[in-house]
C-alpha cells in the first residue's frame, strides 16, 4: 500500500531519491540549535492567527461612533480601525485570544530571533561557508521589527498613535529627503492622509509577511544546502563529518513536539495574560499623549537612543540639517546593522582566516571575539535599558534627569568594562583547560606507567574524586 | 528484538510510516530498537488528554461563559501542550534514537565553477563591440528603473513640502476647549496646562491646531525680546506637538521645591524633551533641538483669549532645511 502509493507520486515527479534523502539529513543535538525553530514556529503562529485577525479587523481612518460591549467608551468617536479592533476583542468570539496570542508571537518571533543571533554570533556559526546564511538571518531581524511596528500601530488606539507620531518624526529627519518621504509614506502631513492606513495595512498583511516569507525560505534553504554546524564532536573529524539525529524518524517527533509547544505557551499566554489592552489607552488625537507609554519591547532599544541623544540638531544658516530623531531613530540602528552584517568580513580580515568551518567555538575558544560581542551587547542592551528610564521615574521614583545622565556615561565605559572582563573570563577558562588537559595526560601516564616508589600522584590535588575501587577515577571522562 | 506491532500502529496512527513487519525490506535502513509499552500507553493517555481539551474548546465556544478568553486559551494551550508532550516523548522513549555520521558537502564544486564560467566567456564570444551594448544595457535598465519608480510620487506631494509649514491660526482666532467652548483669559489659572484648539475649525488632528496654554506669574516671565506682548496677563500659548518627534506635550512641571528643579516647564512623555514656557519654549532638557513654536495671544473685550498672529515658527519636528519662519495659514 505505502509503496503503492510512493510510487505513484515518484513515478510522477521523480522526489523519491530528493525526500530519501531530505528524510535522512543530520540534525546535530545542541538545545541552542532550537532557538531558530523557535522564531520560525512563532512566525507560523504569526501568520495563522494574522489570517483570523484580517476576517474583522477595518484598516480605515472612517470616523465612527462606538457602540459596541464595551461600556466605557459607548458613544466615543474614534476611527473604525479603532473600533474593529475593539470589537474583535469583545464582540467576536474568541477574538481576543487570537489578538493577544498574535501579538505575545510577535513578541516571541523577535526574542527568539536576537537569542538566536547571540548563539550564531558567539558560537561563530556566520563563518565560511555560512556567511550568506547569517546576512540574510540579520536582514530578517530587521524586516521582522519593522513589520512588528507597522502591527501595532494599525490599532489607533493611543500608544499606536504615539508610536507613528515619533515614526514621522524619525522619517522627517532623514537628511535631504526625510521630508520627501514622509509626505510619499503618509500621502500628508501627520497623521496623514486616510490611504496611509490602507498602505500600513497592506504592507502589514501582504508586503512584509511576503518578504519575511521568502528571506526565510532562503536562510533554511541555505542552512540546509550546507548542513548544519555543530560543536566538536569526541570521535570524527568534525570538519568533514557531521553526526546528527535524521529527519526521520528522530528529529521529527521532536521538531513538531517544539512546534506544539512553542503554539501551546503562546495560546496560553494569548488567553491567560494580557496584553496590550487597546481599549483601556482610548482613541489616538494628535493632540493626546500619556506618561510612562512604552511601546513593545523590540523597539526600546531605540526609544532609548531617541531619549539619549542630547540636543544636538545639525543648523547651517538657520536651516537645520539633521534633525534629532535622526541619530537614535535612524543611524543608531543602522550602525547596528551595519557592524552585524561586516562582522563576519571584519573578523575574516583580522584573523586572515579563509578556511571553511563547520564545528562551532565555543565562546572561550574566540576571547577577543566574545569580548567584543560582550562589549557590544551590553552598549545595545544599557540604550534599550534607557528606553525604560521613564518607568524606573514613575515606579522607582529615581529622578529621570540623573538616570540619562548616568546612561550617557555608563553606555560608553561599561562596555569597555564588559568586554575586558569577558576577555580574562576566556583566558581564565582556557587557561584552566589546558591545565586540566595536562594533569588528565598525567593521570594516564602514571595509570599505564607504575609510578615511581613513594611519588604516587594525589588525587585530589589534580582535582578527581577520590577512586571508589580499584577501576573507578577518571577513566571515563571523555579524553 | 523487533519494533512492537503497537508502536508501529501508533506511528501510522501518526500518520508518519506505513507497512506491517510482514514484507521485510532487504536490509534494514532505520535500526531496530527495543519496544516500550508503559511509553505507548503515556502517549496515547496525552493524545486521548489532547482530544478532551480540544472537544472542551468547541464546547466553551459554543457555550457564552465568562472568561470566555481564558477558558479558550486555557483549552487549546493545554491540548497543544499534551500533544506536544505526546511527541516528546514519542521521540524520546519509541521512535529509535539514532545518530547518523555524514559528510558535509565539499565547499563549492571547482570544476563546475570553471564550467559556468567557460558559459558565461563563450556565450559572449561573438560580441565585438562590447562596451558599446554594455552602455546600451546600462542606460536602458537604469532609465526603465528610474521610470518605474516614478508613479511612487504619487504617493503624496513628494516634491511641495510646504504643507508642512501650514497652520490654522491667524490674527482673530478664538482658543476653545476640548469641548469647543471658548477660553476666556479668566478660566485659565495658575499651575494648570489647557489644551486649546481652533475655534471653528473642523480638523483637530492637524499637527498645528492644538495648544497647550499655561498661566505664569508675568514677573516670570523672560519671552525674547519682540515678544513682550504675546502673553496678555501672564498666559503663554504654545504648540502642544514637541518639535522632536510630534508627541503631544501632555506634562506639565511645577515644582514645588525650586531649588532641586528649575522654574515650570512643558515635558514630553514621549523621550522627555522640557521646554520652559517663560522663555519662549526654549528647550532645557531632552533631545529636541529646537524651541516650542509660540502663538501670540491677546485678550478681546468680552474675556476671551485669541490668537494675535500665527506662531514663531514652524509646528511639529524638524526637517532638512526647516528653517525658523512664521508657518502659514
Amino acid at each position: 500500500m505505502i509503496r503503492r502509493a510512493v510510487a505513484f507520486i515518484d513515478e510522477r515527479s521523480g522526489s523519491a531519491s530528493f525526500v530519501r534523502k531530505a528524510l535522512r539529513y543530520a540534525f546535530p543535538d545542541h538545545w541552542s540549535f532550537l532557538l531558530g525553530e523557535v522564531a520560525l514556529y512563532a512566525f507560523v503562529v504569526l501568520v495563522a492567527t494574522g489570517i483570523y485577525l484580517t476576517l474583522f479587523f477595518e484598516p480605515s481612518t472612517a470616523k465612527t461612533i462606538y457602540h459596541g460591549s464595551y461600556a466605557p467608551l459607548h458613544g466615543m468617536k474614534m476611527s473604525k480601525a479603532y473600533a474593529s479592533a475593539i470589537s474583535l476583542s469583545f464582540d467576536v468570539k474568541a477574538g481576543l485570544l487570537i489578538r493577544q496570542t498574535h501579538h505575545w508571537a510577535a513578541d516571541v518571533f523577535v526574542a527568539a530571533i536576537v537569542i538566536h543571533l547571540i548563539r550564531v554570533f558567539f558560537t561563530g556559526a556566520y563563518r565560511k561557508p555560512r556567511e550568506l546564511t547569517y546576512v540574510i538571518g540579520v536582514l530578517l531581524l530587521f524586516t521582522v521589527l519593522l513589520e512588528g511596528y507597522l502591527g501595532y500601530s494599525m490599532v489607533d488606539d493611543l500608544l499606536s498613535g504615539m508610536g507613528l507620531a515619533i515614526g514621522y518624526g524619525v522619517a522627517l529627519s532623514i537628511p535631504f529627503v526625510g521630508a520627501n518621504l514622509a509626505l510619499a509614506i503618509w500621502g500628508h502631513p501627520f497623521p496623514g492622509d486616510p490611504d496611509f492606513w490602507s498602505r500600513m495595512y497592506i504592507a502589514h498583511v501582504l508586503i512584509f509577511p511576503v518578504l519575511i516569507g521568502a528571506l526565510l525560505g532562503a536562510h533554511l534553504a541555505l542552512v540546509a544546502s550546507r548542513h548544519h554546524t555543530q560543536f566538536k564532536p569526541r570521535r570524527v573529524n568534525g570538519e568533514r563529518k557531521l553526526i546528527g539525529v535524521p529527519t526521520f524518524p528522530g528529529q521529527a517527533p521532536r521538531s513538531l513536539g517544539l512546534f506544539l509547544a512553542v503554539a501551546a505557551v503562546l495560546v496560553l499566554l494569548g488567553g491567560l495574560v494580557q496584553i496590550n489592552p487597546i481599549w483601556l489607552w482610548g482613541p489616538y488625537h494628535v493632540g493626546s499623549a500619556t506618561n510612562g507609554a512604552q511601546p513593545d519591547w523590540y523597539l526600546g532599544w531605540l526609544i532609548g537612543a531617541l531619549r539619549l541623544m542630547p540636543s544636538f540638531d545639525v543648523v547651517i544658516a538657520n536651516r537645520t540639517v539633521v534633525p534629532n530623531p535622526f541619530w537614535g531613530g535612524i543611524l543608531f540602528p543602522l550602525v547596528v546593522m551595519a557592524a552585524l552584517l561586516a562582522w563576519p568580513w571584519l573578523e575574516r580580515r583580522a584573523r586572515g582566516d579563509r578556511a571553511t568551518h563547520n564545528v562551532l567555538d565555543r565562546p572561550r575558544d574566540a576571547p577577543v571575539r566574545t569580548a567584543i560581542g560582550a562589549g557590544f551587547l551590553t552598549w545595545v542592551v544599557l540604550i534599550f535599558m534607557a528606553g525604560a528610564s521613564d518607568r524606573v521615574l514613575v515606579f522607582l521614583n529615581v529622578s529621570y534627569a540623573s538616570q540619562i545622565d548616568f546612561y550617557r556615561v555608563a553606555i560608553w565605559v561599561l562596555p569597555l568594562i564588559v568586554g575586558l572582563l569577558a576577555w580574562r573570563l576566556c583566558l581564565g577558562l582556557k587557561a584552566k583547560e589546558a591545565v586540566e588537559h595536562d594533569q588528565r595526560a598525567a593521570v594516564r601516564s602514571a595509570r599505564r606507567a607504575p609510578p615511581p616508589a613513594g611519588s604516587y600522584p594525589s588525587r585530589a590535588a589534580i582535582g578527581a574524586a577520590p577512586p571508589r575501587g580499584p577501576s573507578a577515577g577518571r577513566t571515563k571522562r571523555r579524553g | 528484538m523487533k519494533i512492537g506491532p503497537k508502536a508501529l500502529a501508533l506511528l501510522t496512527a501518526l500518520g508518519f510510516l506505513r507497512g506491517g513487519g510482514r514484507r521485510r525490506p532487504p536490509q534494514r535502513i532505520v535500526p531496530e530498537g527495543s519496544s516500550d509499552r508503559r511509553a505507548e500507553l503515556l502517549v496515547a493517555i496525552l493524545l486521548f488528554g489532547a482530544a478532551a481539551c480540544a472537544v472542551m474548546f468547541v464546547v466553551v465556544y459554543a457555550l457564552d461563559w465568562p472568561n470566555q478568553t481564558q477558558y479558550l486559551g486555557l483549552c487549546l494551550g493545554v491540548a497543544l501542550a499534551l500533544i506536544a508532550l505526546a511527541l516528546f516523548v514519542t521521540g524520546e522513549r519509541i521512535i529509535v534514537t539514532e545518530h547518523l555520521e555524514e559528510d558535509y558537502p565539499p565547499p563549492g564544486d571547482p570544476e563546475e565553477e570553471a564550467a559556468l564560467a567557460q558559459i558565461a566567456g563563450e556565450s559572449a564570444g561573438p560580441i565585438t563591440r562590447r562596451r558599446l551594448l554594455t552602455g546600451a544595457a546600462g542606460a536602458a535598465g537604469a532609465a526603465l528603473g528610474i521610470a518605474l519608480v516614478v508613479p511612487a510620487a504619487s504617493l503624496g506631494p513628494v516634491l511641495d513640502t510646504e504643507s508642512l509649514y501650514s497652520s490654522p491660526w491667524h490674527r482673530g482666532r478664538r482658543l476653545v476647549g476640548e469641548d469647543g467652548k471658548p477660553y476666556r483669559a479668566a478660566d485659565i489659572e495658575t499651575e494648570s496646562f489647557y489644551t486649546a484648539y481652533p475655534e471653528a475649525f473642523v480638523d483637530r488632528e492637524e499637527l498645528a491646531a492644538p495648544l497647550i496654554v499655561v498661566r505664569l506669574e508675568p514677573s516670570q516671565l523672560e519671552l525674547p525680546p519682540g515678544r513682550e506682548d504675546w502673553a496678555p496677563q501672564g498666559i503663554v500659548a504654545y504648540s502642544k506637538i514637541c518639535t522632536h518627534a510630534a508627541c503631544a506635550i501632555a506634562l506639565y512641571r511645577t515644582p514645588r521645591f525650586p531649588e532641586a528643579e528649575p522654574g515650570p516647564a512643558l515635558v514630553c512623555p514621549c523621550h522627555y524633551s522640557t521646554f520652559n514656557p517663560a522663555t519662549g519654549g526654549t528647550v532645557e532638557f531632552g533631545p529636541a533641538g529646537r524651541d516650542l513654536p509660540q502663538l501670540p495671544l491677546m485678550v478681546d473685550a468680552a474675556g476671551y483669549l485669541r490668537a494675535a498672529a500665527n506662531f514663531s515658527g514652524p509646528v511639529g519636528p524638524s526637517f532638512w532645511g526647516v528653517r525658523t519662519r512664521r508657518p502659514s495659514a
